[in-house]
């Protein structure tokens, strides 16, 4: 019977099937960090269980970790007191990691991709919703709850119910200057952020094929903000160039016949997805939003809408409640809103990529007066190359803000956050109430709009900044 | 895990759809390293506000939160169970349930029940009207019930799902029952697929 490569994967990983039971599968790669970690291992000591695969197991210091002065011990106690435990977690089981000033140190779906352990065809799992990330591989991979990491700490499997496949097509090309962060947040503007719920999500079509592994991990990564349990793009020659000559990549004759082998997963022609969705490339613009929902956005040309335009009666009050949040009239153009700080990072939009091409908009230009912008990388190796670049150099003279690795602002559980009723631009990936710190207002945009931004001071594209 | 078969108790509506799991739970409250105490943490802006549902004295001690569609959308925090679990709260009425936070609650003891949105209206107009409303979940006859508000409503859950939280078994205990399975699997795992030592 014709497969969808999800599917593939899939059946590639049961380890026991029976009759009303769910299937339990292989987990070939997990991913481990400090916040959803601590109960996992601390439930295998009361249990007296060991790590089954610590071979299989990678941890990194991310959520909590300070962007600055990492040489002095994490102010905040309790902060500390969470990566601390991951250390002598990790010490105590076998676990590898990659702590604070390690060159590998970074945002955990940053890390797995540049180490090379993130390849097609596997099951991944991380305590972290945004694990779907590593779909840009081809590979399967969910977020989990730390009562499935101590399971698969524990059985290096996992019992999982089915899903059900979703194909998003994005035909046609790209205009310039519209970027991967415009096609997922279209696309959950599109379906809603319920719109995936129960599916596995493959990305498809022309202008998927045509980006970069950076840019389909933008995509995949948001999976989880239209609600879907995964996001999935086949591997092709661009995935092969970029896993090839990494430190875990398969060598020589093994990567040979890892490439036959990852060629096999992608969907059979024939075979049916239970839900289709199809967008035009062609029509996409840069994309920002404007409420609490990543669900909640329109193109940068648009205006903030108006509750009343909603037919459905819980979107209509969800938005009047996302206005009233948001501080934000209807009507107003989208451009006129004017920020306090621009975030530039998190595992979204922290790649090298990303870097660049903010870099490119904001080089010669400056950040402007009274707003702040933190450029945050999503790993250390990405900073290091960044440097190599001379990308660090343009956002310093731009008067931006060249930190350390870590999710920094995303969430603001570190001390980068944004205070009581500021507003900021920022290329995460949740929009939430308070997300970025207590009463703060998030705007998600691309690197591009993010730089733009910031020298404008309103949400901008690059074609707003006048020729230098 | 503590076992879940018939639970009567009165309900706190929370009129609010997309509820997400940085509203159940912010960020700051996820660096401990424990599993108990999150309560404070549970809805903690909100709950800035006294109006706010869960502030009414009329709801306190409530045991099942009836709620909008999309709850539990973001994060994939289990700290959200656990924040729902130290408040009090035995089970969470909904119309649809992000994946994560569903699988969360199902693993950890925490009733997550799918109902009709309808269902949930008149759930709400009934405990609303009169805070003292009883709601059943029973979890054997997979019904949930709130004859005052005139509510008698089949849900679905899987048989293994059911089975596990009516016994409060834990899956590590029943997976590990199947260790030599998932060794015989190993001894087929592609030679090249990469390790981290
Ligand atoms: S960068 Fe943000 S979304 Fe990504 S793992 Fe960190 S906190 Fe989560």
């Amino acid at each position: 019977m014709a497969r969808t490569m999800a599917e593939k994967v899939w059946e590639e990983h049961v380890v026991r099937r029976a009759e009303g039971e769910p299937d339990l599968l292989y987990i070939d790669l997990h991913l481990v960090h400090e916040v959803t970690s601590p109960q996992a291992f601390e439930g295998l000591r009361l249990a007296g269980r060991s790590v089954r695969r610590p071979d299989l197991t990678i941890a990194t210091e991310d959520h909590n970790v300070p962007t600055q002065n990492l040489l002095a011990p994490i102010a905040d106690p309790v902060s500390r007191k969470q990566v601390e435990t991951l250390r002598k977690n990790c010490s105590d089981f076998g676990v590898r990691l990659h702590p604070m000033g390690d060159i590998e140190q970074g945002v955990v779906h940053v890390v797995g991709p540049q180490l090379g352990l993130t390849q097609p065809g596997m099951t991944i799992v991380c305590g972290d919703s945004h694990t779907s990330t590593h779909g840009a591989f081809g590979a399967l991979a969910f977020g989990i709850g730390t009562s499935q990491v101590e399971h698969v700490l524990a059985t290096q499997t996992l019992p999982m119910s089915p899903f059900k496949t979703m194909a998003v097509t994005i035909d046609g090309k790209l205009r310039p200057g519209v970027s991967a962060k415009d096609i997922i947040l279209a696309v959950i503007a599109r379906i809603g952020t319920g719109g995936g719920q129960g599916y596995v999500i493959e990305y498809r079509g022309e202008a998927i094929e045509s980006l970069s592994m950076e840019a389909r991990m933008t995509i995949c990564n948001m999976s989880i903000e239209a609600g879907a349990r995964a996001g999935m793009i086949a591997p092709d020659q661009t995935t092969f160039d970029y896993i090839k000559g990494r430190p875990h990549a398969p060598e020589g004759e093994a990567f040979d016949a890892a490439v036959e082998h990852w060629k096999s997963l992608r969907t059979d022609e024939d075979a049916v997805f239970d839900a289709e969705v199809v967008l035009d490339a062609a029509e996409l613009s840069p994309f920002v939003t404007w409420g609490t929902n990543p669900g909640q956005g329109v193109p940068l040309d648009a205006s903030v809408p108006a509750p009343e335009s909603f037919e459905d009666p819980s979107a209509r009050a969800a938005a009047e409640k996302a206005l009233a949040y948001m501080d934000l009239e209807p009507g107003t153009p989208m451009r006129e809103v004017r920020v306090d700080t621009v975030f530039l990072g998190s595992c979204t939009n922290g790649r090298i990529e990303d870097l660049r091409a903010a870099a490119e908009v904001i080089k010669g230009r400056k950040v402007a007066e009274g707003v702040r912008m933190l450029v945050v990388p999503g790993s250390m190796r990405v900073k290091e190359q960044a440097n190599a670049e001379g990308l660090g150099a343009i956002f310093e003279e731009a008067g931006a803000e060249w930190r350390e690795a870590g999710c920094s602002m995303c969430l603001g559980m570190n001390p980068d956050q944004l205070g009581p009723g500021e507003r900021s631009a920022s290329t995460s990936n949740r929009n939430f109430e308070g997300r970025q710190g207590k009463g703060g207002r998030t705007h998600l945009v691309s690197p591009q709009v993010a730089a733009a931004t910031a020298v404008r001071g309103t949400l901008s594209s690059p074609a707003d900044l006048a020729a230098l | 895990m503590e076992k879940f078969d018939v639970h009567t108790g009165r309900a706190v509506p929370l009129r609010a759809s997309n509820v997400d799991t940085d509203q159940i739970i912010p960020a700051v409250y996820l660096k401990r390293v424990s599993r108990t105490g999150f309560e404070d943490g549970l809805f903690a802006a909100w709950r800035e506000d006294p109006d706010f549902v869960l502030n009414r004295p009329e709801y306190q001690g409530a045991t099942v939160l009836v709620t909008g569609p999309d709850f539990g959308t973001g994060s994939s925090r289990e700290h959200a169970v656990w924040a729902l679990q130290n408040y009090g709260f035995k089970t969470v009425l909904s119309s649809r349930f992000a994946d994560i936070f569903r699988g969360n609650s199902l693993k950890g003891g925490l009733l997550t029940v799918l109902l009709p949105q309808e269902v949930i209206e008149r759930l709400w107009e009934a405990v609303e009207a009169d805070p003292a409303t009883e709601v059943t979940v029973d979890l054997v006859e997979r019904e949930v019930r709130a004859p005052s508000a005139g509510v008698r409503e089949p849900f679905e859950l899987d048989d293994y799902t059911r089975w596990r939280l009516l016994e409060g078994l834990d899956d590590i205990a029943l997976t590990l029952r199947h260790t030599d399975e998932i060794s015989a699997y190993e001894a087929t795992r592609r030679p090249w697929m990469p390790t981290t030592l």
